[in-house]
């Protein structure tokens, strides 16, 4: 399965470490077999995430992993085009700055760091981390580099049906397609000592799930001790999502300093034990609502929770409060986990073209309802072939159109048209439509904006686990 | 009384479907919420929304349910023309439900 020529890189250069005064022990590096709860923190659940909150549970979290979360359903699609484009780029672009925040500290403090910022270039990533480490003055950094997840020459086999419509995908216009690897390969990179797993994708929770299994020496296949582990990781994956963020609601769910929102970090004990907290001081909160909201996040059925891991069960968990922002965790189970992976396919779709324009004070939702049926007359006078196109009132019906609840005038309204093209010049002159009633629409219209963008949609396959490699490299920084 | 009252919830999305949780504050309200959000009034508010069909979810121990709709989300949300892609703001809307009052038990 994986490159066993990389197997004994790290044993090449153990005995270097060895000779480096202060360096780290192997004991509190390994982190095998411990008998105390391990304490796994999530450092950021998306790319754009918040820097700061991953230092403060590096400084003040007592951490044994740091794991940051990074790649969204499109993020590695658009990071494909990139490394297409520059054989060095393609990983996630704030790698850097969030090493720099926290590697020599992680490192001083013994935490292994586990992220699938390595996107759709995870070896162009492990040179950016080490180039880091360098300029950090940190050395001995054992970097081990998961690759495997790209399955394009796979899918190009024309084998593969799209799971949403049934159809081979044709094979010019993928752009992108990654299998979602498990804990495996990240199981036994921490096994062999690694300080930092840099991964392309990799199911969310497995991210979390791997240090649980290396530490416990639990197996890959004990599914109820794995269905546990993924619970665990479901709720950590999003940062902040379960320490107050994406929750507040004033008077009903208020929550404490939402601006220094702390990240969350999980206590697992060897007996399977899982509480939910975060840094004593640091702003949000820990509750069994957070945790309830984050439990069915992006949850179908709860008793079937399909990871490349294993069919979790989440439909017996209990959430029960353990003290000021911690939470009790408990009854999540598992059952084999799939012969088939996931595919993530990226694929061009035509083009989006967008325009907006507002207006205010007196009789504002009648005249953007004007300037609307202007551009409607417009698109159909220019013969623009839309496959369908959007107007919206922003302050009236925007988000949930026909189901929104009539309510008395806004002082002022937000026009919105969006229209899906196949061509960008189609895209353009929806978008210039909308502004052009700067001068030729009803009155008053102001602060026009347009935006056109090339669709890179996403579907999904499913592949056999044995059409899907992973490797393993290990890199040191000596 | 608005749904809102009684519970929160959370919208997640994966592909064109959306899921939504309604969470009762106090457990003891459970039973009622169960009685009032039915799926076939989740159906009715997102009307002209989800195209798919609407699956309810039952966690009693947590005073849970969770609402699975299908063809929800314009495509899924790196497709779709929606303002909010993702479907985030859909549990404020299902949060406005008016659902009957609680009665109120009399004092023993």
């Amino acid at each position: 399965m994986h490159d066993v020529a990389q197997r004994h890189t790290f044993a090449e250069v153990e005995s270097l470490y060895r000779a480096k005064p202060g360096a780290v022990s192997e004991t509190s590096r390994l982190k095998l077999n411990i008998e105390r709860p391990l304490r796994i923190g999530c450092g950021a659940g998306y790319s754009g995430d918040r820097i700061e909150p991953a230092l403060e549970l590096v400084e003040r979290g007592r951490l044994d992993y740091l794991v940051f979360e990074c790649l969204a359903e499109r993020t590695i699609a658009l990071a494909q085009q990139e490394k297409d484009r520059d054989a060095q780029a393609g990983f996630d672009p704030r790698l850097r700055e969030r090493m720099e925040a926290v590697l020599a500290e992680s490192r001083a403090r013994g935490i292994t760091i586990i992220t699938n910022m390595g996107a759709a270039n995870p070896h162009a990533a492990a040179a950016c981390v080490r180039d880091v480490a360098r300029r950090a003055g940190v050395d001995s950094l054992r970097i081990a580099v998961v690759t495997g997840d790209d399955v394009r020459p796979e899918l190009a086999s024309g084998a593969y049906r799209s799971s949403e419509t049934e159809e081979p995908f044709p094979a010019d216009s993928v752009v992108s397609a990654n299998a979602y690897l498990g804990a495996e390969p990240i199981v036994e990179a921490l096994q062999r000592g690694a300080d930092v797993v840099i991964t392309g994708r990799v199911a969310d929770p497995s991210l979390f799930v791997a240090p649980i299994l290396a530490a416990f020496d639990w197996s890959l296949e004990d599914w109820p001790r794995v269905g546990l582990a993924t619970l665990a990781g479901h709720l950590l994956e999003c940062g902040g999502q379960v320490t107050g963020g994406y929750f507040a609601d004033p008077g009903f769910k208020d929550v404490p300093h939402l601006d220094r929102l702390g990240f969350p970090l999980a206590e697992v004990s060897p007996a399977g034990d899982v509480v939910v907290t975060k840094v004593p001081g640091s702003g949000g909160l820990v509750t069994v609502a957070t945790c309830t909201e984050q439990l069915l996040y992006e949850v179908h059925d709860p008793a079937a929770y399909f990871t490349p891991d294993v069919v979790a069960d989440f439909s017996r968990v209990t959430i029960e409060p353990d003290g000021a922002d911690r939470v009790r965790v408990a009854g999540a189970s598992g059952r084999r986990r799939p012969d088939m992976l996931k595919v993530s396919v990226g694929q061009y779709e035509g083009w989006t073209g967008e325009g907006q324009i507002s207006y205010a004070g007196p009789g504002a939702v009648a005249r953007a309802r004007l300037a609307a049926d202007v551009v409607a007359k417009r698109l159909t006078t220019m013969g623009i072939v839309a496959s369908d196109v959007r107007y919206d009132l922003i302050g009236v019906d925007a988000l949930h159109g026909g189901a929104s609840v009539p309510a008395c005038e806004p002082y002022e309204v937000r026009l919105r048209v969006a229209a899906r093209t196949a061509t960008e010049g189609d895209a353009w002159k929806v978008a210039r439509e909308v502004e052009s009633l700067y001068t030729n629409g009803p009155a008053g219209g102001g602060g026009a904006s347009t935006v056109v963008k090339r669709v890179l949609a996403m579907e999904s396959a499913l592949i056999p686990r044995a059409s899907v490699p992973w490797r393993i490299q290990y890199e040191t920084v000596a | 009384m608005k749904l809102r009252a009684i519970a929160h919830g959370r919208t997640g999305d994966k592909g064109d479907t959306c899921n939504i949780s309604v969470i009762a504050y106090d457990r003891r309200d459970y039973a009622h919420i169960r009685r009032e959000v039915t799926a076939a009034r989740v159906r009715d508010v997102f009307d002209g929304i989800v195209f798919g069909e609407v699956v309810r979810y039952e966690l009693p121990q947590l005073g849970a349910l969770n609402f699975v709709m299908t063809r929800a989300l314009g495509g899924g949300v790196t497709r779709s023309l929606a303002l909010d892609a993702h479907g985030k703001s859909l549990s404020s809307a299902l949060m406005n439900l008016e659902i009957s009052d609680l009665t109120v038990e009399p004092v023993a």
